[in-house]
């Protein structure tokens, strides 16, 4: 255990070496979180209620999705790809540490970082330009739990799609696969709950809707006592699952592994 | 690798000098990513669905209301094929541009300025791909569909306006990228919020302005030229009210705010050119 605690800490480290660049994509994310609050406070505008949410609801939602774009890494990819690709991961392997809990523990303060530097900015500048719903201190609690479910599974996925890196050689073409589904069944692009219906109950019982959706509902208050535990069940569920495939798969992966020295 | 002109040559050689180093350049990079014909269609196949997300997201709103802001699906639809062209054809142009930061800070970009190419068109062309061609299937084929269900009388000045407006949309955009490079010359860290420009323009134009607050739409409208790109001309072709009330001759305006945008851009790219001083150590 000891020396996982320190991989987070210089992850942290590292990734917020340079905030101004940070700060930057912040400004980017706020810039997308008022054009998407403005077209759904027209979709809200033309359909009162819909799926349960109200207008402020929607804009809060918006702005919620870009603060979470950082720590959930919506858009997919990790540094573990390149060292594969490059034969580093020969290095990582020969250290006395599981692989998969070194770079979970990367990714962990990867994502703390950015959920200070970009997470923070898009809240502020939504609850200056339109009206947000504020949570209450159980609800953020909640979310807390939830975002951090969130990032495991967000981790746990890109695990996946990185050690198939072994396999292919290119994870350029199925990374491209999966920021599609990531983006989409998320609810980055549209809320989940304005999906029509049967599309709607399909993307809900995919992994993704565990990224952006379940921790959204859980922040607006949608998600209350069992509703809340469920969600966060499922969030747990299927991280647990995927990184027990990420297992299965290093062993495969290790295995298979040939290191051209020299 | 490309023989200078003798001196004295005009503008007009000297722009058709430029475009014919471009292709040759392109050219190498294409062939050089030919090598991997499987990856390529694969990765030519991501790119289109990855641009076709933003028709989804139009199609899930469109399935529960019939209007978003006053605009049926095909309007929206028409506003998005024409944003949508227009950027992908200038993000294949000069999209790679926004990697000057990244040139100055390893300071790759010294090696570019001692070749006898512009460096402009060595990092525009630089890992081009024919995959990113896969960019232009879903507009072309949504205003293929969407152009013959917009409810107007198709007259000759609206039939003219639709080219009219896409390639004035790639010269907005392309002015925009080379903007936007620009500033890295002086701002290294300034890509990550420029990319609300470039991207967040181009997804910002899919959608009528009438959804956006006033202040808003002038900010697009005055100061980054967005609204020039598919809005101004498509009020026109739609038949539609200005709902900022502007005068109908900027319905008409966007070749000369394209053409105006890329002389800005032109001088602050020489502007930062001259400007940069390589990295120290």
């Amino acid at each position: 255990m000891g020396v996982i605690p320190w991989v987070s800490w210089y992850a942290l480290r590292r990734h917020s070496a340079y905030p101004l660049g940070s700060m930057a994509e912040a400004v980017t994310n706020s810039f997308f979180g008022v054009v998407r609050a403005a077209i759904l406070l027209a979709l809200w505008h033309a359909r009162p209620g819909l799926g349960g949410y109200d207008a402020t609801d929607a804009v809060t939602y918006s702005f919620l999705t870009q603060a979470l774009i950082g720590p959930v890494q919506i858009f997919g990819g990790m540094e573990l790809a390149q060292r594969i690709r490059s034969g580093d991961v020969a290095i990582d392997l020969h250290r006395p540490v599981d692989l998969q809990a070194w770079w979970l523990a990367d990714d962990v303060g990867r994502a703390l970082s950015t959920l200070l530097l970009r997470a923070v900015p898009p809240m502020l500048v939504g609850a200056l330009l339109f009206t947000m719903r504020p949570p209450s201190p159980g609800e953020a609690a909640a979310f807390a739990v939830s975002a951090g479910l969130a990032v495991l599974l967000s981790f746990s996925l890109r695990y996946l799609v990185t050690l198939s890196m072994f396999w292919l050689h290119d994870e350029r073409g199925i990374n491209a696969v999966m920021l599609v589904l990531s983006m989409f069944f998320s609810g980055m692009i549209v809320p989940l709950v304005a999906f029509p219906e049967t599309l709607g109950n399909v993307a809900r019982a995919l992994p993704w809707s565990g990224l952006v959706q379940i921790p959204a509902d859980v922040f607006l208050g949608q998600r209350t006592g069992g509703a809340l535990l469920s969600g966060l069940a499922f969030q747990a569920a299927w991280a647990a699952g995927l990184l027990a495939a990420g297992r299965l798969l290093t062993h495969a992966a290790t295995r298979r592994l040939e290191a051209q020295g020299g | 690798m490309v023989s200078e002109t003798a001196g004295g040559a005009g503008p007009l050689p000297r722009a058709g000098q430029a475009v014919s180093t471009y292709c040759l350049l392109a050219w190498t990079w294409i062939r050089a990513a030919a090598q991997y014909p499987v990856s390529l269609t694969l990765l030519a196949l991501g790119t289109m669905v990855t641009t076709g997300l933003d028709i989804m997201g139009i199609m899930v709103l469109f399935s529960r209301t019939p209007r978003i802001a006053g605009f049926t699906a095909s309007e929206v639809l028409f506003l998005y094929g024409t944003s949508a062209l227009a950027f992908a054809t200038s993000d294949i142009l000069l999209g790679t541009t926004e990697r000057l930061g990244e040139h100055v800070r390893e300071g790759t970009l010294d090696a570019l300025l001692v070749r006898p190419v512009s460096p402009l068109i060595q990092i525009a062309t630089e890992d081009f791909s024919p995959r990113r061609f896969g960019r232009l299937v879903p507009p072309t084929l949504v205003l293929a569909l969407a152009l013959p269900r917009l409810p107007i009388a198709w007259t000759p000045g609206r039939v003219a306006m639709v080219p009219v407006m896409v390639v004035s949309g790639v010269v907005i955009f392309a002015g925009l990228w080379v903007l936007c490079a620009a500033l890295q010359f002086v701002l290294l860290n300034s890509q990550g919020a420029t990319k609300a420009i470039t991207y967040g323009g181009a997804f910002l134009t899919q959608y009528p302005m009438t959804l956006f607050a006033r202040d808003f739409v002038r900010g697009v409208t005055f100061v980054v030229p967005l609204a020039f790109v598919n809005w101004a001309p498509a009020l026109y072709v739609l038949g539609r009210p200005d709902p900022l009330g502007l005068p109908g001759w900027t319905r008409f305006a966007s070749p000369v705010v394209g053409a105006a945008l890329c002389a800005v851009a032109a001088v602050a790219w020489r502007a930062g050119l001259r400007h940069y001083r390589s990295t120290g150590n």
